[in-house]
């Protein structure tokens, strides 16, 4: 319960008079505030400096520090303070958030030391309020990460882990160049082949001076020769990496589909392909295409290149914006287009034979490239070309932005895996505070049996023996519980938890509630269901269905062997309490003693001449009025 | 030939209607033009709206509390509701927060409605301060009347099963899903009918106030749990 709203109850209370008319049954009695006193200041020394507030204002939180009785233990006799050792100007923020109900966290704290007041005082992190929480978090994970940034380059510098065999030495090798000097050279070695690689294929095509045919000849097919025997080089350099890569990896399936090795073989295969099918004249022209996948290979640099992997990572985190922007360009494209094209149908000898075509126009204008081999004559034309133009620049501006800052994020956190991390922590944050709040309806539905039980002792009047009982839960809780109590009553229904009613709702379609004793329901309609509630929680009903009545029994019992008891304690192993009426049963749970009756519940068909244990068979009880008080037991 | 001329020509007019329509948003924009004379009564609106109360001595007066019981009081008021005032809206929050398994907003709407008894949307201090002396420190028949004055819904003297209803449901509401027994859709129904068999001694289908106080004074249940909340503050 949040903090302001403590000082509301008072008034929830007193709203309750509300359901009063209404109700068909007698409320439970209100919590009486044994220990009122009235409201004080109470000084709290931090370090020297004196801070003060309501003694009401601390008790709003009671499972903390401040709030519960732990603070007695730092209380000063002789200058009447509570005297804390800790930093005043934390305590600042600690304090207001006993004031207000939110934490908020000052950005000029260090964060570990904000933390470790955090502990002293009890306060869990994760009800920072809203306001501070992702600056809270996000230092968090900064620290986090420095920590794990120094363990990992402490771990780094160690040396070789002992017992690597030659395969995993291999595959550390390649992935770290660093490790060891065979592979610094094998790094720097294919390193140089690629650019050779990349530099042939570029240089071939280059003409080299002699003229044929009124056609310059490219120097790769005058130096033919030398360039096969380069390109045969490299590709046997590639394929014997690959295939050393290949036998080191510690997962073949999962090397065999990574980006790399696509890239590798994509490099090598032409090549291969070339060998094959050098004397077919019908696929030479395919054979040419599959040059062009020779550029590949300088895909090949990304392992030498860190910049370069980063930017392949931005792209693909960028996916949606970049899908964004594709989007918006394609529709306002064939917006244009198709608008362009009617404007321009009517000049003479226009460019814009048909949509499609102008498609072109539109995208050269759009990226600003404005290269003129398609140009509007009309009027109309021409503004809208211009429209087009502007909306181009804005269309394309837009998203550029949020790549770009995707990608400086990415290069200054070099690639930390952090967002896995962050999901993780959020899903625990937000649990967290659901079980914060789900505690208040469990405390209740978990006080009911204590509730139950200081009720007794309210009626008895025997209040010393358990005291600690009733100082468990506070005052405010005491009273909101009742509210919530009151609101039962008044409406003849329980809380439950959400197991019990799942469970409920599957028990509810096997048990048949006509098997109900006629007797008590019949006259009293809901005043008697409510009022014989009372009594049904020491009745018996003979029921049909076992596991239902097994579930109704564990609750039952545990508020029977708190409400009634006899004057005298029971030796026997089996109770029965006969009671002629409401009043009696009142009456009977006003005796001081609390006596735990335990009962099994198959109880054998031959039953004591009292007639008062449950019978499985029998469904009729005496209607004489004489409301047959059972305690049914697990 | 004609028709091509014309498109060009039409084409050519969007194009310049175009032109112009963008213009004019632009200098809109830009602030130099006013299309609607009602843009400036925006930003008046957005001041606070603050509320002070009356002074202790005069709402000692008016209520029944002790002058520490009213401090005690404005603390906590003051404290959710800096403005002064509470509006519906905080009302329903506040309220909502006892009731955690269920949803409290209808019954805290009809609650607003009884503390606002000057039906100007906002519970301000006073008001607040004399419905609560009212169900504290009241008479039995005056907490009976504000009982009354709860259920009746639209203020006519009269409480019909239809309001009755309305009220029933809503606190029902606040039980929620996960209730033992099961809630049906009749509960609530079955109760009004009780409530109005207790209550309408004429059986004309309403229950004005004389027989409600009447029928609750004679109802010993009633009388007993008025008196509970005595001592909340």
């Amino acid at each position: 319960m949040a903090a302001g709203v403590a000082a509301w109850l008072p008034f929830a209370r007193a709203a309750a008079i509300g359901w009063m008319p209404v109700a068909n049954c007698p409320m439970p009695i209100a919590p009486s505030d044994k220990s009122r006193r009235q409201d004080e200041l109470i000084v709290l020394n931090v370090s020297g400096r004196r801070f003060q507030t309501w003694r009401t204002t601390l008790d709003r939180y009671p499972d903390t520090l401040l709030g519960s009785s732990e603070k007695e233990f730092f209380y000063n006799e002789e200058t009447k303070e509570y005297f804390f050792d800790r930093d005043p100007d934390v305590f600042r923020s600690i304090l207001n958030f006993y004031r207000t109900g939110k934490l908020h966290y000052p950005r000029y704290e260090c964060i570990s030391a904000y933390d470790e007041e955090l502990a002293f005082f009890g306060i869990i992190p994760e009800i920072i309020g809203d306001c501070c929480y992702e600056e809270y978090k996000d230092r968090k994970r900064e620290n986090a990460e420095r920590l794990m940034d120094d363990n990992d380059q402490e771990n780094g510098k160690e040396g070789n882990l002992p017992n690597l065999n030659f395969r995993e030495t291999m595959w550390r090798a390649f992935e770290n160049p660093h490790t060891s000097t065979m592979a610094l050279v094998f790094y720097y070695v294919t390193g140089f082949f690629i650019a050779i690689s990349v530099i042939t294929n570029v240089v071939e095509t280059v003409p080299c001076g002699i003229h044929l045919n009124q056609k310059d000849l490219p120097c790769g097919e005058r130096y033919s020769v030398a360039f096969f025997c380069l390109d045969t080089a490299c590709v046997m350099i590639f394929t014997v990496e690959y295939l050393l890569r290949l036998f080191a990896a510690p997962s073949r399936y999962r090397f065999i589909r990574s980006v790399m090795s696509i890239i590798d073989v994509v490099a090598i295969m032409p090549y291969y392909i070339g060998l094959v099918m050098t004397n077919n004249e019908d696929v030479s022209g395919a054979f040419v295409t599959l040059r062009v996948f020779r550029v590949f290979r300088i895909f090949k640099f990304s392992r030498h290149s860190q910049g370069l992997r980063i930017l392949g990572y931005t792209l693909k985190s960028c996916a949606s914006e970049l899908g964004f922007l594709l989007f918006s360009l394609t529709m306002a494209i064939i917006i244009f287009a198709t608008v362009m094209y009617y404007a321009e149908k009517g000049s003479s000898a226009s460019k814009f034979t048909s949509i499609p075509a102008s498609f072109w126009y539109t995208i050269v204008t759009m990226t600003t490239l404005g290269y003129g081999d398609m140009v509007p004559k009309t009027i109309a034309g021409k503004i809208f070309g211009s429209i087009c133009s502007l909306s181009g620049v804005l269309v394309i501006a837009l998203p550029v932005p949020v790549i770009v800052s995707n990608f400086s994020r990415i290069y200054h956190q070099n690639q930390r895996a952090d967002k896995r991390r962050a999901q993780k922590v959020q899903k625990a944050r937000l649990a967290r505070i659901r079980v914060a709040k789900a505690g208040s309806s469990n405390a209740f539905l978990r006080s009911k049996r204590n509730g139950l039980l200081n009720e007794a002792l309210e009626l008895t009047g025997s209040g010393e023996e358990d005291q600690h009982l009733s100082k468990s839960t506070s005052v405010i809780e005491s009273q909101h519980h009742h509210l919530l109590h009151c609101l039962e009553k008044t409406t003849n229904h329980e809380f439950v938890d959400e197991q019990v009613f799942e469970h409920n709702c599957l028990e509810s379609g096997m048990k048949n509630y006509t098997s109900r004793s006629p007797s008590l329901d019949s006259s009293h309609g809901l005043t008697g269901t409510c009022c014989s509630r009372r009594s049904k929680k020491t009745t018996h009903l003979p029921n049909s269905s076992v596991p239902a009545t097994r579930l109704r029994s564990m609750q039952e019992l545990s508020a029977i062997h708190i409400q009634c008891g006899e004057q005298q304690a029971l030796s026997t192993s089996r109770s029965s309490l006969n009671v002629q009426s409401d009043e009696a049963l009142r009456l009977n749970c006003q005796s001081s003693q609390i006596t735990t009756a335990i009962i099994s519940i198959p109880t054998p068909p031959t039953a004591s001449p009292e007639g008062s244990l449950p019978q499985p068979s029998s469904p009729s009880q005496p209607s004489a009025g004489v409301n047959i008080v059972k305690v049914s037991a697990l | 030939m004609l028709t091509v001329e014309w498109e060009t020509e039409g084409l050519q007019t969007v194009g310049i209607v175009v032109i112009i329509c963008a213009s004019l948003k632009l200098l809109h924009l830009l602030g130099l033009i006013d299309f609607s004379k009602d843009s400036v009564e925006d930003e008046l609106e957005m001041a606070t709206v603050r509320h002070r109360p009356e002074g202790l001595e005069q709402l000692e007066a008016q209520t029944q509390f002790t002058k520490k019981e009213l401090q005690i009081l404005y603390r906590g008021f003051k404290n959710e509701c800096p403005s002064g005032v509470v509006n519906e809206e905080t009302f329903k929050e506040i309220y909502s927060q006892f009731f955690p398994q269920g949803d409290a907003s209808t019954y805290a709407h009809y609650l607003f409605n009884a503390f606002d008894t000057d039906h100007n949307g906002s519970v301000s201090f006073q008001d607040f301060v004399m419905g609560l002396s009212i169900l504290l420190r009241g008479s039995i028949q005056e907490k009976l009347n504000w009982a009354f004055n709860l259920y009746d819904i639209n203020k006519d003297g009269y409480i019909t099963k239809e309001e009755m209803l309305d009220i029933m449901k809503a606190i029902y509401d606040m039980m929620g899903k996960y209730t033992y027994p099961v809630l049906k859709e009749e509960t609530p129904k079955q109760h009004v009918e009780i409530f109005f068999q207790k209550m309408d001694k004429n059986k004309d289908g309403v229950v004005t106030i004389d027989e409600f106080i009447d029928c609750c004074q004679k109802d010993e249940n009633i009388m007993r749990s008025m008196q509970l909340f005595e001592n909340v503050i």
